[in-house]
């Protein structure tokens, strides 16, 4: 199997502090994989660099054998790849409904002109963009919030509801910021199932931060351990979690 | 012969353009220090600091016009030196305090709203200012009283009024004067504190409303002596003196680095002498600049000469 | 489409009728007036694209306006300007003559007026929050500087001898347009990626929306409509010149979507008839009391108080939700309803 995701001695640097220091990842199509590390290891930085929020100091990136680098969010993006925020960023005052819609935007296929005057393909394309969010609003289950503002959902929904607008977006692979931080245990375990109902029936790769072990052990097929910007385990779940370098990490970053 | 002539004659025009430059950019640099102050703090654009250069304007004109006196057979009121340090006394403390009402009244309470909130406050408070002082001092333009005998300093080929050497000396010393407090003293820390980071600053235990307070007030101390300075250099207040004035001083904050207070002194002393420059060509395209170095700044290095770059975290 | 077309026709058809009624029942400064608020109403509503729809903070409207108002003037005024090099007047006939004439001037002064905003557009992409207030007044600033310089348009003083085209017909025809138009842009996915930008520029363009373009779609869609109704004013007040387009009208149109509530159409209109005729009204307090800057200082301590108290305006967000507007614009989506 090749590599959909490929980075080679990806660096970031901010001022003195390297962030991430010489990743390299592999990420195979419809893998499900995790990547950890204590706070600041420098997982979000990855994301930032995976998806041209940020232009790596060093290295690449190859996204399906193209060249990621320097292309910027918005291309980054129309090529396939769709993440979320660790940080929560919804659209407020759009309804659920019209925040999953703005996934879709990107492969419109009806220009201002038709939105003006309102042609056939721009009500084509209001009637494409509503299905499939409303299809994904399904998958999550938040169909019967879609009217309402995203502003007044509540923390659960909000990070399901960015799931949702990412995968509107129809990408190939989906990086997700530790989805479950916030979440009662039952809702953690309705999520696991959600990401690897994503992966089977949606056939979107997955690339997965999170902090609770459990969930990341129990669903990811790979992870990748990063401390202080640098990889130092990368296995299996059994493989990382009986790393004598992964446990001194969390030990101590928790001493 | 003849070339070599037209050189140095070129030369000196240009050096004299300078000397008005520097003049015209030390007031600019006076107004920009409390922008750069209030943005470092609050993420703010003050506009309404315009407007208190403009009262600093009216609160020395009227003082000095009043205790003036008219020299027998000359045509203009004259001011002896002593009332003028009473203007100024009573323009810095009044634009002092003027400064610290605003903020109290009208950008406390929208701490924490949106920064759009925030701003459209602040041009409100301008608009406001500006059109009360309408009301009260008219709209007719005024013309201050003579303090000087007004003669030119021959300073080399050059000559530099002596109202401008004046102008040059006070805007140095007084910025200097800040740029020390702000570096050196406790309160000074606590200032820098807070335009560093607000929330932690106040878990630290500094007092973030009286920093703040203390941070419009100085700003506009600084503007009040400004607009006195320009009052007594260019004689021509009215209520809308600052709108210009404020946009250009901004503008040169941005342009050395918004935050840094030698940086607002530089953008200023820059953007003067540019203006001069291109005054001496066109005066009305001399207001233009301003803006063009805003642009170009803003795409070429947006965090200013002496500014420190950063970036959003995601 | 049709029914797109049918209420754009009955939107120029309400104009009509208005037009009828103002030209015939209605004395002279009434009537001023409420041509003056047409011409708000559209300096409003596009002035909310940019502002309101996409957060993009101009205080530049009034440079548009000024471009538009010009250009279109230019075009159906036999100009009579000195020159002092030939020491003579010159006059040159007007491009477009009759009546039948204004809507290609109207138009060029809207295409002028929207390329101005493609050049402001672009390095506004770099721009944020305060920043791009300065730039934009600054660019309205450097707009009054040039056309001030400008001898061909009569410098300081401004063009005069403007014909009267401009009546109740063309300001509330290009206001219901303006509208309209503007009101399939919010419902479309286009304007649905305005308030994207608006709300996350970052997670718009993580998801692919261009914020770029989208910014600057936002600011030649503004100007456009912003050069129209300086084209209207133009062809209603009869004379221009750069001090008609001052900082101060770029504020007022600020104010006027302020008290409305930014990112509302509908709230854009009332504010802007609110703040059209309020002023009048207060120009025979003024005159009165007999302190000129009684009116600007009121507006202001409004803008105050209205952001201190009620910062988001009559409206909100909220669309005015008439039933009338209801039936004419597609409704949003309610709860529950499948596709
Ligand atoms: N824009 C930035 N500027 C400066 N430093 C940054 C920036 N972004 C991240 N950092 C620093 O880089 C390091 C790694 O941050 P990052 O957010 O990637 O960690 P993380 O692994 O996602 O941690 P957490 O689990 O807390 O989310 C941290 O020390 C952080 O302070
Ligand atoms: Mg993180």
């Amino acid at each position: 199997m090749t590599s959909l995701l490929e980075t080679r001695g990806l660096t970031m640097r901010f001022g003195g502090l390297t962030a991430v220091d010489d990743c390299n990842l592999g990420i195979r199509e419809g893998e499900l994989f995790g990547l950890i590390g204590p706070n600041g290891a420098g997982k979000t930085t990855v994301f930032n660099m995976l998806t041209g929020v940020y232009t790596p100091s060093q290295g690449s990136v190859s996204f399906a054998g193209r060249d990621l680098r320097g292309l910027g969010p918005v291309r980054v993006a129309r090529l396939g790849v769709s993440r979320t925020f660790q940080n929560i960023r919804l659209f407020d005052e759009l309804s659920v409904l019209e925040n999953a819609m703005t996934g879709a935007h990107q492969h419109a296929h009806c220009r201002l002109f038709d939105s003006l005057l309102r042609t056939g393909r721009h009500h084509r394309e209001e009637a494409r963009q509503r299905e499939i969010a409303y299809r994904l609003l399904a998958f999550l289950g938040l169909e019967d919030r879609a009217g309402l503002p995203a502003r007044s959902l509540p923390y659960g929904h909000r990070r399901k509801l960015e799931i949702a607008r990412a995968l509107a977006t129809q990408p190939r692979l989906l990086c997700l910021d530790e989805p479950a931080a916030g979440m009662n245990s039952g809702e953690k375990a309705e999520l696991a199932g959600l990401i690897r109902r994503i992966r089977d029936e949606l056939k979107v790769t997955v690339l997965l931060i999170e902090h609770d072990m459990r969930l990341v052990l129990g669903i990811c097929e790979r992870i990748q351990v990063l401390d202080y910007g640098k990889t130092i385990a990368l296995g299996t779940p059994r493989e990382v979690q009986q790393d004598r370098k992964v446990i001194e990490a969390y030990l101590g970053a928790e001493a | 012969m003849l070339p070599l002539l037209e050189t140095s004659d070129l030369a000196t025009r240009l050096l004299q353009q300078c000397a008005n430059g520097v003049a015209k950019g030390s007031v600019y640099a006076l107004v920009a220090v409390g922008y750069t102050r209030v943005y470092g703090v609050l993420q703010l654009i003050n506009f309404a600091h315009s407007d208190v250069y403009m009262l600093g304007a009216y609160f020395s004109y009227y003082p000095a016009k009043w205790l003036g006196y008219m020299p027998e057979g000359a045509e203009k009121p004259k001011v002896p030196f002593y009332v003028l340090g009473l203007a100024f006394l009573f323009a810095v403390s009044a634009c002092a305090a003027t400064g610290m009402l605003i903020e109290r009244l009208a950008y406390r309470p929208l701490r924490n709203a949106s920064r759009l909130s925030a701003l459209i406050t602040a041009i409100g408070v301008s608009i406001l200012l500006q059109n009360v002082g309408q009301m009260v001092f008219g709209a007719d333009p005024k013309s201050f009283p003579r303090y000087m005998d007004q003669e030119s300093v021959a300073l080399g080929p050059i000559a530099v009024a002596d109202t401008s050497l004046v102008i040059i000396v006070v805007a140095a010393a007084m910025v200097g004067a800040l740029h020390l407090f702000v570096q050196r003293t406790r309160t000074g820390a606590a200032m820098r504190a807070c335009s560093h980071d607000m929330r932690t600053a106040g878990l630290m235990g500094v007092n973030v409303n009286a920093t703040v307070s203390l941070t419009f007030a100085l700003g506009s101390a600084m503007a009040a002596v400004g607009g006195m300075l320009i009052a007594m250099d260019q004689p021509r207040l009215t209520p809308t003196m600052g709108l210009l004035a404020g946009l250009k001083a901004f503008v040169a904050a941005v342009l050395g680095g918004i935050g840094s207070i030698p940086g607002a002194a530089l953008g200023g002393l820059l953007l003067g002498v540019a203006e001069s420059m291109v005054g001496a060509w066109n005066t009305t395209y001399a207001d233009a600049v301003a803006f063009v170095v805003l642009v170009v700044v803003l795409l070429v290095k947006p965090s200013g000469i002496l500014g420190k770059s950063g970036r959003e975290k995601v | 489409m049709l029914r797109a077309l049918g209420i754009l026709c009955l939107g120029l058809a309400g104009a009509f009728g208005l037009h009828l009624v103002v030209s015939n029942a209605v004395p002279p400064y009434p009537a001023l007036i409420v041509n003056m608020c047409g011409i708000s109403i559209i300096l409003a509503i596009s002035l909310n694209v940019i502002n309101g729809l996409t957060g993009q903070f101009s205080l530049g409207h009034a440079g548009f306006m000024a471009i538009g108002a010009y250009v279109s003037a230019y075009f159906t005024t036999t100009l009579r300007y000195f020159d002092p090099d030939a020491a003579r007047y010159i006059s040159e006939a007007p491009l477009f003559d009759g009546l039948w004439g204004f809507p290609p001037a109207l138009l060029a002064g809207g295409i002028a007026a929207a390329l101005a905003g493609l050049i402001v557009g672009i390095p506004t992409l770099r721009l944020k929050g305060d920043y791009l207030a300065i730039a934009t007044l600054g660019f309205g600033e450097i707009v009054s500087i040039l056309l001030s310089n400008f001898r061909a348009v009569g410098g300081t003083k401004g063009l005069t001898s403007i014909p009267g085209y401009a009546d109740t017909f063309w300001i509330y025809g290009s206001a219901a347009t303006c509208l309209i138009l503007t009101g399939f842009l919010q419902r479309s996915t286009f304007g649905r990626a305005l308030i994207a930008v608006r709300e996350n520029e970052l997670a718009a363009e993580v998801m692919g929306i261009n914020a770029a373009r989208m910014k600057i779609t936002a600011f030649v869609y503004g100007a456009f409509f912003a050069g129209v109704a300086g084209g209207l004013f133009g062809h209603l007040m009869l004379t221009i010149s750069p001090a008609n387009f001052g900082y101060m009208k770029s504020v007022e149109v600020v104010v006027m979507l302020v008290l409305g509530g930014l990112g509302s159409s509908t709230g854009a209109v009332v504010g802007a008839l609110i703040l059209t005729v309020l002023p009048e009204a207060l120009r025979d307090v003024e005159r009165q009391v007999e302190l000129s800057g009684f009116r600007m200082a009121l507006y202001a301590l409004l803008l105050v108080v209205m952001m201190l108290f009620r910062p988001q305006g009559i409206f909100g967000q909220r669309e005015l939700s008439l039933k009338l507007l209801r039936r004419l614009l597609p409704s949003r989506d309610k709860p529950g309803r499948q596709p």
